[in-house]
């Protein structure tokens, strides 16, 4: 599903990400793990198009379709879905008719009919009792106010509206409590299927215990230095990101 | 130069009025215009070396010669397509500044209730007109002083005690002719009296895209215990230059809320101003504009707490784009008796280009002890970060950057009390966007 070829990244002068491949095929979930400055977040942007990267050489592809190439609303509707780290306010537009419009756009795209009022109030009414968000937080301009839990789980019900075929999550367990962590987890274990692919990118091992990856994958100074199962999550975990750090420098001479 | 020259042209018209009117020259009330026209010549219009024009140059408007036009021919289908949707209104209709009769359409109203011209009620009820007119509006610059000197037609809008006008008064105002560079001046008076409701629409459009100069003055006189909505549209062509003042005397207990929106216009420029002369009065002032090309809007406000324990409530915001300019003063005046005065000022614009520039001056005179009152300006850019969260959901860069502007305008959208008219609203302001 998701190919990312021999990808380099800069940030003005610096040099962010130094040739990654990753390949991500339907039904799976990857881990994308390493220490804060390592590249975690600049991938999954790069991913859904965000302004101020600029690809030095590369390639990312969704089905074989170059993303690169395309808008992030064409991404979006592609089937890319990026759950912030840190989810945007923005006062004035309620969520209810901010996900209707983005539904009705992926829809189009699709050749889908569009939604009316009452079809997609039905359709949203659904997916807020699967991840317990009640019309308060639907009716309140986007964000607005929320708490860091309440943001973050408005993502995951997000990403249940839209139905993307690549969800990618990035670090959506900072700033979560237990309680949270585990709705947010149901959200996206109930999201997960044989057609979807999810890409989770975090700095601790705990959110791996409830949404469990196929694949693990160690990113240290804008390369993964280390794949491996889910039991590589646990092994980081017990000995810390020192322990790939300090053999990156051997994978780098070989 | 320029200037005299324009000053001239205005003082020969008047003459050549003036020797038209044969046995009129004589009531008091062409003694009140006379009056004008020598405050005009004294005044003359106004320069950035005046401290309210600073920001404003008149200069483009005194390249052309303005003159008053008489009614021309306007098709239903015309008046049809600046009429709000599905909403129910008394319907006024004024053509260069002259009152329309065949195109009004106003409802019976109840024993008392006057929505007629200012031309009709000079003749039939001058007692009336002259109790208020120039009561209010204070001859503070030249074009207040030209639209008294030519005073002739306008909207009249009258409400004794204890009785209300249902449905809006909807003042439809159409200028242009096609041939020449024509001068409107309205002079429309509102007298409401005690306990009594009245809402009004007040809307501009061009008939062509020509030069036009539309400079109105509207006096209002809010009884005690009584509520005035006044509703502004400048939806005008971009070749148009509009000039509003509108000037508010409120009693005991009243309430006056004035909106205005403004998105057509070269130089557009509102004096809104309200004295709170009674206790528990509030006073609304709620404004939106949206510019483009070379558009200068320019809204001047003026709250005068005049008595103890009332409210004021402003907000003002603004979106431009291109090389358009955008101007906000505003001035709380809370005066030595107004103790216990309530008074809150805000306004916000956003650039969307680096060439579009807003001036902005909240002023605030206190002199009284026990107030409350707050103030704030903020100006900057439309949040790309939201833009991206949008897009990142599939909605369009372009749909992005609308809702957003939209969403910033919301909390002005949210003070209109009428569904149809909040709609219609909406859609001219994402019509704009385009």
């Amino acid at each position: 599903m998701l190919t990312v070829k021999d990808l380099f990244v800069r940030v003005e002068d610096k040099e962010i990400l130094n040739g990654i491949n990753l390949q991500v095929n339907a039904g799976e979930v990857h881990a994308i793990m390493g220490p804060n400055g390592s590249g975690k977040s600049t991938l999954a942007n790069v991913i859904a198009g965000k302004d101020g990267y600029e690809i030095t050489s590369g390639e990312v592809t969704l089905d074989g379709k170059d993303l690169l190439d395309m808008s992030p609303e064409e991404r979006a509707r592609e089937g890319v879905f990026l759950a912030f780290q840190y989810p945007v306010e923005i006062p004035g537009v309620s969520n209810a008719s901010f996900l209707k419009t983005a539904l009705n756009e992926i829809r189009k795209h699709k050749g889908l009919e569009e939604l009316d009022a009452m079809h997609f109030l039905k359709y949203m009414k659904e997916k807020m009792k699967l991840i317990g968000i009640d019309d308060k937080l639907i009716n309140r301009p986007v964000n607005q106010g929320f708490s860091g839990g309440e943001k973050k789980r408005n993502e995951i019900f997000q990403l249940q509206m839209l139905q993307p075929k690549l969800a990618v999550l990035d670090e959506t367990d900072s700033g979560l409590d237990i309680d949270a962590l585990k709705i947010v987890s149901h959200g996206v274990n109930t999201f997960r299927n044989k057609d979807n692919a999810v890409v989770v990118v975090t700095h601790y091992q705990r959110l791996l215990n409830y949404i469990v990856p196929d694949f693990v994958h160690v990113l240290v100074n804008g390369r993964i230095v280390k794949s491996g199962g889910k039991s590589l999550a646990l092994e980081l975990e017990d000995k810390g990101y020192d322990w790939v750090t300090a053999a990156e420098p051997a994978e780098e001479s070989v | 130069m320029e200037n005299i020259k324009s000053k001239d042209w205005y003082l020969t018209n008047f003459k050549t009025i003036e020797g038209s009117i044969n046995g009129e020259s004589k009531t008091p009330f062409h003694e009140l215009r006379r009056k004008a026209i020598e405050k005009f010549e004294e005044v003359d219009f106004p320069t950035a070396k005046d401290e309210d024009w600073k920001y404003t140059s008149i200069s483009e408007i005194l390249k052309y010669k303005f003159e008053s036009a008489e009614t021309i021919k306007v098709s239903k289908e015309e008046i049809n397509k600046h009429l709000i949707p599905g909403l129910k209104v008394n319907l006024v209709v004024v053509i260069n500044g002259n009152f329309s009769k065949e195109l009004s359409h106003i409802h019976k109203q109840a024993d008392g209730v006057r929505i007629d011209s200012f031309k009709n009620l000079r003749k039939s009820d001058p007692d009336l007109i002259m109790e208020h007119f120039g009561k209010h509006a204070q001859i503070d610059n030249g074009f207040v002083a030209l639209n008294t000197a030519f005073a002739n037609d306008g909207i009249v809008i009258s409400v004794p005690d204890n009785a209300a006008i249902e449905d809006y008064v909807h003042i439809l105002n159409l200028t242009g002719n096609g041939t020449s560079n024509v001068l409107s001046q309205p002079r429309n008076l509102v007298i409401i009296g005690k306990n009594s409701a009245v809402k009004v629409i007040e809307s501009y459009h061009s008939i062509s895209d020509t030069e036009s100069l539309v400079n109105v003055v509207n006096e209002v006189s809010l009884g005690e215990n009584s509520h005035f909505g006044l509703y502004k549209l400048q939806k005008e062509c971009n070749r148009s230059f509009h000039i509003n003042r509108t000037q508010a005397h409120q009693s005991k207990g009243s309430e006056f809320t004035h909106f205005s929106i403004t998105l057509g216009g070269s130089i557009v420029r509102n004096d809104t101003n309200i004295v709170l002369d009674g206790e528990n009065c509030t006073g609304n002032l709620f404004g939106l504009y949206l510019t483009e090309g070379t558009q200068h809007v320019d809204n001047h406000t003026l709250i005068d707490h005049a008595k103890p324990h009332c409210r004021s409530n402003e907000m003002y915001k603004g979106v431009l784009n291109d090389k358009s300019r955008g101007v906000f003063n505003g001035k709380v005046f809370v005066r030595e008796d107004a103790q216990k005065t309530n008074a809150y000022q805000s306004n916000k614009a956003i650039l969307l280009t680096a060439d579009c520039k807003v001036d902005t001056k909240p002023q605030l005179e206190i002199y009284a002890d026990d107030v409350k009152c707050s103030h704030g300006a903020a100006i900057g850019q439309l949040d790309e970060e939201a833009v991206f969260y949008l897009r990142s959901r599939g909605i369009g860069e372009e749909l992005a950057r609308k809702v957003l502007i939209r969403a910033f305008a919301n909390d002005i959208f949210e003070t209109l009390t009428s569904a149809e008219l909040h709609d219609h609203l909406n859609h001219l302001v994402y019509d704009k966007l385009k």
